[in-house]
């Protein structure tokens, strides 16, 4: 068979984003693995193996995604499962001294990783763990890994949704579509910051513009704000909370409508408005700020965005990224806001796997095989 | 989006208008001017300040020429025309800019000197008109008539950029100026209006009538202060962007050398560059201090701010953008970092402009749009002179003048400075903007080559820091003389002393301001240094210093001129081109009433002239384009030439009447361009008109040349001693697109060294001064009575010298 004769690269398969919050790891686990493999499998690569995939937390902070796994999926002539993992950036130095402690080096194996800290934490992979790194550039890997993660589906359903009656939050309805044809889109990744990019094909793209307020900035101020310290208790204050009584709305000022602007009454006019008032400043929940918080910093997203889709004349605006994690406040949000604004011209598509085709477009090129690279 | 609305409630209560000291007087002749003849409010009460707005007609003592029968014969020594002083009834804007705090006692104030109006309502907009609605109607018994901010807005800001020039600035931080004035296009439209209120509204506007509001955010001004007040405890939105301005935000704010240890060189984004706002508040445990913290979110709201504006100005193709609202209104900082987003967005494409008078649209708008209510639209061709005499009026029919004598000029109020420090001065702090209406309508001169790049001014001082502190010392040394001649040129108004002394402290006050904001009124120039003086002098009655001087000189130079004329005549041709252009530079030498000159032309005038032709320096002069004009003059006539004179006495006497009578001999037609209202020794259109008829008695030529109408007179429209080619008469305008003017004269320092001395005209031009100064002459390469003689002919022109056959003019 000719595919015997291709060079795969050596176990085991990893690809890693390293971003400004956290860090998304990929990892392919061979199913397929023959007894004759299974002997002389070294030692340390068995146990990573061993670790990752009986495991669903890893040390305080480290958390495998199960519900995003991918089963059954071949990859360069074998079959496995992809498994999904994040630890935040900050435990970085100590992940690469479990790659030290565990003498990855010893395996020969290149480390493919995209994002700013695969240049950031370059040298001390060499350094601390003896270990080389590829760098790969971010956004390449994230259109990469994004269709490729969009052929492959989702253990046979839908990578991609979007929500049906988006002008409805309360009642809008996630609803899986395709995402075929894709091009071209205007792909939102939302991070700790923003990039917005224009995709014309897999290879043909431009950042058109980037915001710095992102999911970084929500979760940043929401400490400050709140004390809180972790992205789900964010969250999770601000699906108690209201943010009118932290937004000044349009019907706070005109009493209704503002209709010489066609503005709805319940159109916000200035976020954190009715914070200048120092009674309304003691009386506020933390609840209520959190939610104001995510508020803002979404419809602001949706704003820029859909600026962009209409200076770049493109109708499908593609939403990724970390920020939108178990955050349907967001995504619902982002849905209206798109169809709103543009009077239903403008769809929103979201995807399951939100914040992980950086490290996925990763993955891809060390598979990439040799006559292609 | 949304403009200043909404502060009102949250601001200070502690400090609201009820809890204001009754002890704080107020300066009578100084705000609230001229109240006994105030017409028509308007009110705009943002969330911290008040703008009023009122209409008043102002008394002002004006100098009339008046000619006498001459008809019987000459009488010796008698003058030749008579001067008077009669009132004049002009149109004024007042606008007043002061604290909520002090609404109550200005209220009173305005109640108590508001006499014979026939007012019945008041004008307001902005967010806190309602709150003060009660208080204002049973203060002054008007009906407050609330209007929607944004018209307003729009409204003042197409009158202020149509009328104020050098309105608009770019902001440049660490430059030696940081204000960078705007010239005025031409057309205004279309532009773009991002309001920074509590939210932020895009206004696209483009036309008198139109605009739309494009979009918005509701990331704003009280985004800042909501969120800064939450994050550092602070109430006070000033001291927020203090706080700011002292931070670091670099410790909170999650940068591209963060997450990639240097900069993301593949995307060109740099390693300072923001990746995060407060992204590294997320991950640290440890305390940020309150500056910082501050700092951040004012880069991450104007950043944000700047981004959209951006995409909206490239969605809408505009480029040009103006910022207002509270969070502008004259904060250094935020118009440092909205310049900053916008230069980084746009990679320099779109500039951020700013306003002077940013924080008077709503109040201008409010007063415009009572004053069209109450009048009734006009038909076109009525325009002018029945609007005149009607008591009511459409503002923006006429061209209005911004008065540097009662206007505080930009940043007169430091947004920085503490309300309550202020407070214990025993007055308060307020700011004034009053405007003149021009009995005219102003517009660019035809001929300019692109009025969109026309700046009259030769040197802007305030970017050159060293001929600023010469021009400035120079003012203040004169302002003696000037105070002496104001005395001395009414004689019979004992009280013309006191007025003179009020005058000196007004113009001494104003020179002061000017050196340390040498930007208060846009780019301080020599011409605004000099329109200032002309303004504080109007300002106490003081409407032509000179007036008798002028009168005097005329009288004698007209004595000499047929002499002049007969010796002329007796020249070569080219002899005599050669001293028709000296005898005009000669006459030049005669300004400013420079003793010297006047003590000499007193005794014997026309030794006098002869003398000053001898003080001219020898050919080659400084600029000596002569030898092309010569050979120009050889070739066909001009059609039409227009003049822009400058001095009375000898100057327009012997030197400008001869070198025209030549023009009008060659067959081109003449306008002669003067002032419509005096400035130093310059003639002025009446003045002139006498001087003219009293020539065309003696001299057939002349005569002939008025008759026929090929001698034209009309008025430049300004009363300054420098010009301004983008603000004439319309009048003029017309004259010269009809006679299909195609030589341009500009005369003097004023008008064609201080100013026009780069102006690029679509004709040939000719502009010829004396250079009266040895600081200005060494600046030039020059020295004293050095001459500049310029010849100009745009490119596109072919000349027409070749193939010509010599003029021989009989």
């Amino acid at each position: 068979m000719k595919l015997r004769n291709v060079k795969k690269p050596a176990f085991p398969w990893f690809g890693m984003d390293i971003g400004g919050t956290l860090v998304k790891l990929v990892y392919f686990e061979p199913k397929d693995i023959t007894a004759e493999e299974e002997q002389e499998e070294v030692e340390n690569l068995k146990s990573i193996r061993r670790y990752l995939t009986s495991n669903v937390a890893y040390g305080k902070t480290g958390v495998r995604d199960v519900h995003l796994e991918l089963r059954n999926l071949s990859m360069c002539g074998r079959t496995g499962n992809l498994h999904f993992i994040r630890f935040p950036t900050q435990a970085m130095h100590r992940f690469i001294q479990m790659g030290s402690d565990k003498n990855f080096s010893s395996l020969h194996t290149t480390l493919c990783a995209t994002g700013g800290g695969a240049y950031k934490f370059e040298n001390d992979f060499r350094t601390m763990a003896d270990l080389e790194l590829l760098k790969l550039d971010e956004l390449d890997c994230l259109i990469h890994g994004l269709l490729y993660v969009d052929s492959v589906s989702f253990n046979g359903q839908p990578e991609c949704y979007f929500f049906e009656n988006p002008s409805d939050t309360q009642n809008s309805v996630k609803t899986p579509c395709s995402l075929a044809d894709p091009f071209p889109m205007l792909l939102v990744n939302i991070g700790s910051g923003v990039s917005i990019l224009a995709v014309y094909s897999k290879d043909h793209y431009k950042r058109v513009t980037g915001t710095s307020l992102g999911g970084g900035t929500f979760l940043g101020l929401c400490c400050l704000l709140t004390g809180c310290e972790t992205f789900e208790e964010a969250l999770d204050m601000a699906s108690r909370g209201d943010s009118s009584n932290v937004d000044k709305l349009v019907k706070d000022i005109y009493g209704g409508d503002y209709e010489r602007f066609g503005l709805q009454g319940s159109a916000v006019a200035s976020s954190f408005g009715h914070m200048m008032s120092k009674e309304k400043r003691d009386s506020i929940s933390k609840e209520d700020l959190a939610r104001a918080m995510l508020v803002t910093i979404t419809n602001n997203i949706g704003s820029i965005a859909r600026m962009c889709a209409v200076n770049e004349k493109i109708e499908r605006v593609v939403f990724v990224g970390n920020f939108l994690r178990i955050n349907t406040v967001s995504t619902k949000l982002l849905a209206y806001a798109m169809d709103f604004w543009s009077k239903g011209q403008l769809k929103a598509l979201f995807l399951e796997h939100e914040g992980y085709f950086g490290a996925v477009g990763a993955l891809l090129e060390l598979l990439k095989s040799p006559e292609e690279a | 989006m949304f403009t200043s609305k909404m502060a009102a409630e949250c601001q200070r209560v502690d400090r609201s208008s009820h809890s204001m000291d009754k002890s704080i007087t107020l300066p009578a002749d100084e705000i609230f001017r001229n109240l006994e003849n105030a017409k028509r409010f308007a009110i705009d009460i943002g969330g911290s300040l008040t703008k009023l707005a009122y209409y008043s007609t102002v008394q002002h003592k004006v100098a009339k020429v008046r000619s006498f029968d001459h008809t019987a014969k000459e009488t010796e020594g008698e003058p030749l025309y008579e001067i008077s002083m009669q009132e004049e009834v002009t149109a004024r804007l007042h606008f007043i800019k002061f604290e909520n705090a002090y609404i109550e006692t200005c209220l009173d104030f305005i109640k108590d000197h508001l006499v014979n109006t026939e007012t019945k309502v008041i004008k307001a907009t902005g967010g806190g008109a309602h709150k003060f609605k009660d208080l204002i109607e049973k203060k002054l018994k008007l009906r407050v008539d609330k209007e929607d901010e944004m018209t307003c807005l729009i409204k003042g800001c197409n009158f202020v950029l149509r009328n104020i020039p050098h309105e608009a600035f770019v902001y440049v931080k660490h430059a030696d100026s940081e204000f960078r004035f705007q010239n005025t296009h031409p057309d205004i439209f279309p532009y773009l209006l991002i309001n920074i209120g509590s939210g932020v509204s895009i206004v696209k506007v483009e036309s008198e009538d139109k605009f739309e509001r494009v979009g918005g955010s509701s990331i704003g001004g009280g985004t800042f202060w909501g969120l800064g007040a939450l994050l550092t405890k602070t109430k006070r939105f000033d001291e927020l962007l203090q706080l700011a301005s002292k931070g670091q935000h670099t410790s909170v704010d999650m940068l591209v050398k963060d997450i990639y240890g240097g900069s993301y060189g593949s995307l060109g984004l740099t390693g300072d560059l923001i990746a995060s706002s407060f992204g590294k508040s997320a991950t640290a445990d440890n305390e940020f201090s309150k500056e910082d913290m501050a700092k951040s979110l004012l880069h991450m709201i104007s950043n944000d701010i700047g981004q959209l504006a951006c995409l909206y100005a490239r969605l809408h193709n505009l480029t040009r953008v103006y910022f207002g609202g509270f969070f502008i209104r004259g904060h250094p900082v935020t118009m440092h970092t909205i310049t900053y987003s916008i230069n980084f967005f746009t990679k320099g494409e779109v500039q951020a402009l700013f306003l002077r008078h940013e924080g008077y649209l709503g109040t201008i708008g409010a007063f415009l749009k009572g004053a069209e209510e109450d009048t009734p639209p006009m038909l076109p061709h009525s325009l002018g002179t029945t609007a005149l005499s009607h008591p009511r009026f459409d503002p923006n029919q006429y061209s209005w003048g911004e008065n540097y004598a009662g206007s505080s000029g930009l940043m007169s109020v430091s947004p920085d400075l503490n309300p309550m420090q202020r407070t214990r001065s025993g007055t308060f702090p307020f700011d004034m903007l009053e405007m003149d209406r021009l009995e005219r309508q102003l517009v660019n001169l035809p001929l300019l080559q692109d009025p969109s790049s026309y700046i009259p001014d030769t040197v802007d001082l305030s970017e050159d820091a060293l001929a600023r502190e010469y021009w400035l010392y120079c003012f203040e040394e004169a302002l003696d003389g000037v105070v002496k001649r104001a005395v001395a040129s009414q004689p019979d108004l004992p009280e013309a002393a006191e007025r003179a002394e009020k005058f000196r402290h007004k113009y001494r006050h104003k020179l002061q301001t000017l050196r340390q904001q040498p930007f208060a009124y846009g780019s301080l120039t020599v011409r605004s240094l000099l329109d200032t003086r002309e303004h504080c002098l109007n300002e106490f009655n003081f409407p032509d210093p000179y007036s008798k001087i002028k009168q005097r000189e005329n009288d004698i130079a007209l004595k000499y001129f047929q002499k002049a004329i007969k010796s002329l005549e007796e020249l070569s041709w080219e002899q005599r081109q050669f001293a028709l252009v000296r005898g005009l530079l000669a006459g030049n030498v005669f300004d400013w009433g420079a003793k010297a000159v006047s003590d000499v032309l007193e005794s014997d005038p026309e030794f006098g002239f002869e003398q000053a032709k001898r003080q001219l320096e020898e050919r080659p002069w400084l600029v000596d384009a002569y030898d092309q004009w010569l050979e120009r003059l050889k070739g066909p006539p001009h059609k039409c030439a227009l003049f822009f004179v400058d001095n009375s006495g000898i100057d327009i006497i012997l030197g400008v009447f001869p070198f025209i009578r030549e023009l009008l001999c060659r067959g081109t037609e003449v306008v002669l361009a003067s002032n419509s209202s005096p400035a130093l020794n310059d003639v002025t259109n009446s003045e002139l008109q006498i001087l003219t008829q009293r020539i065309a008695a003696m001299d057939l030529v002349i005569q002939s040349a008025v008759k026929e109408d090929r001698l034209t007179l009309v008025q430049s429209g300004s009363s300054s001693p420098c010009l301004d080619l983008s603000r004439l008469d319309k009048e003029l305008a017309g004259v010269v697109r009809e006679r299909h003017t195609d030589l341009v004269v500009i005369e003097g320092m004023g008008r064609a060294i201080h100013t026009n001395y780069y102006a690029m005209l679509s004709c040939e031009s000719l502009k010829m001064a004396v250079i009266k100064n040895s600081w200005l002459a060494d600046r030039l390469g020059g020295k004293l009575f050095s001459v500049v003689f310029k010849y100009e002919v745009p490119p596109s022109h072919k000349t027409t010298t070749q193939d010509h056959v010599p003029g021989t003019p009989s």
